[in-house]
């Protein structure tokens, strides 16, 4: 077990949605405030690690044949329990993230990672791997909403910081260009990003 | 009348409007995995759509007859993935025995719907707005079409991306993801239907 190059993989060279563009809905949906995208980060932090262990666990008793639906219903449960632990006690995020919480049963990145990691690794290697590939998850997912929310409103840590949580005015709010706000601000984001992970391991293979 | 209206109000903004994968970001892996080609497309947008209405419909029910009255209300998710995936199966063999052709064009397609978040969003999206039974199979029929327009659309401009120049660093999903983003501020000039 090699903690060192699984963190690297999970943060960098094998990041869950720069490199192997996985999850992208979440991603490009939610991230229109700093309060969202670390929310809908941990959120899937928890699930991924959880749901890696007990796959792990159960990977020897259960027939190749229905594993997939195997991982459906360990995730839909996990899912189940997260979203109704934040109904309970983070109802503001729950409203705000509303449909993407459940949506999180299909979100390529927990079955990809169920498929391909801890489906063949043991329990202490499928923790770590849920828990750096979910970190490099909510990495990417707090870009974005920094980005985002700051070319878009002008503002900083939206729904945590400032008066009424509405954020610290960095830019006067005549300035920012609201479109980023918007879904297409979401595509370009994510593209320019995802680009400028391409050049840079191009860069570093050389 | 209202009836209609409401019918309508749907359908125009589950195509138009509040299309899935413009301005819900619902689906987003198989539009952005499955457009390279046209057919392909098609084909994909056809199943999407069939599953979508038809798991509107069974959802429903089992959320009505089943869930509700026994008071598992938080077993939803659970309950509409099962539902789901073992629709997607029966298709699967019904398809294989009774339309061999259709069966395979679809191909690999097929199973991928079950972690299509389009299926499993329609279905929330309707216990959410408290659609009755038609409103929720509309609704599914017409999200699913939404997507076929958007994929086939994607996957036409997709094509002749080819033969364009571009930066290197943006080669594959990043020049795809600018393009749907521009597309996405195309769909947005439909937002005024929303008024009905």
């Amino acid at each position: 077990m090699n903690l060192k190059k699984q963190f690297m993989e999970g943060l960098l060279t094998q990041n869950p949605v720069l490199v192997q563009v996985l999850g992208m809905c979440s991603t490009m949906a939610i991230t229109t405030s700093f309060f969202n995208g670390l929310g809908m980060g941990v959120a899937v932090l928890v699930i991924l690690t959880l749901s890696n262990v007990i796959i792990s666990l159960i990977r020897k008793i259960v027939p190749d044949k229905i594993r997939i639906a195997m991982f459906i219903v360990v995730i839909a449960g996990f899912v189940t329990m997260v979203d109704l632990f934040l109904q309970a006690f983070v109802p503001a995020l729950a409203e705000s993230l509303g449909v993407f919480i459940p949506l999180i049963v299909v979100n390529c990145i927990i079955l990809g990672r169920a498929e391909a990691f801890s489906y063949k690794n043991g329990v202490a290697a499928s923790f770590f791997d849920g828990v750096f590939q979910g970190f490099g998850y909510t990495v990417v997912l707090l870009i974005m909403c920094i980005i985002r929310e700051f070319l878009g409103a002008g503002t900083f840590g939206a729904g945590l910081l400032g008066v009424d949580g509405k954020g610290i005015q960095i830019l006067p709010s005549q300035f920012p260009a609201g479109m980023l706000t918007l879904p297409v601000g979401g595509f370009l984001t994510l593209a320019c990003l995802i680009a400028a992970m391409q050049w840079a391991l191009s860069k570093t293979k050389k | 009348m209202d009836q209609i209206f409401e019918l309508l109000a749907i359908t125009l903004g589950a195509i138009l409007a509040n299309n899935f994968i413009f301005s819900q970001f619902l689906g987003i892996c198989p539009f952005l995995g499955v457009s390279k080609k046209v057919d392909t497309a098609v084909g994909m947008g056809i199943a999407v759509t069939f599953v979508m209405g038809l798991a509107s419909a069974v959802c429903f029910a089992v959320n009505k007859f089943v869930l509700i009255p026994l008071g598992l209300g938080y077993m939803q998710t659970v309950a509409f993935i099962l539902v789901i995936a073992s629709l997607v199966q029966f298709i699967e063999m019904f398809l294989q025995k009774s339309m061999p052709s259709l069966y395979t064009a679809l191909g690999v397609y097929l199973p991928l719907i079950t972690t299509n978040c389009a299926v499993l969003g329609v279905v929330l999206l309707n216990v959410q707005n408290d659609y009755s039974f038609i409103s929720s199979v509309v609704y599914g029929i017409t999200g699913g079409l939404g997507f076929l327009l958007a994929i086939v659309l994607f996957a036409s401009i997709r094509e002749r991306l080819v033969f364009a120049d571009y930066p290197k660093a943006f080669e594959g999903f990043p020049i795809a993801l600018v393009t749907a983003g521009l597309m996405a501020l195309a769909f947005m000039g439909f937002s005024g239907l929303k008024i009905w």
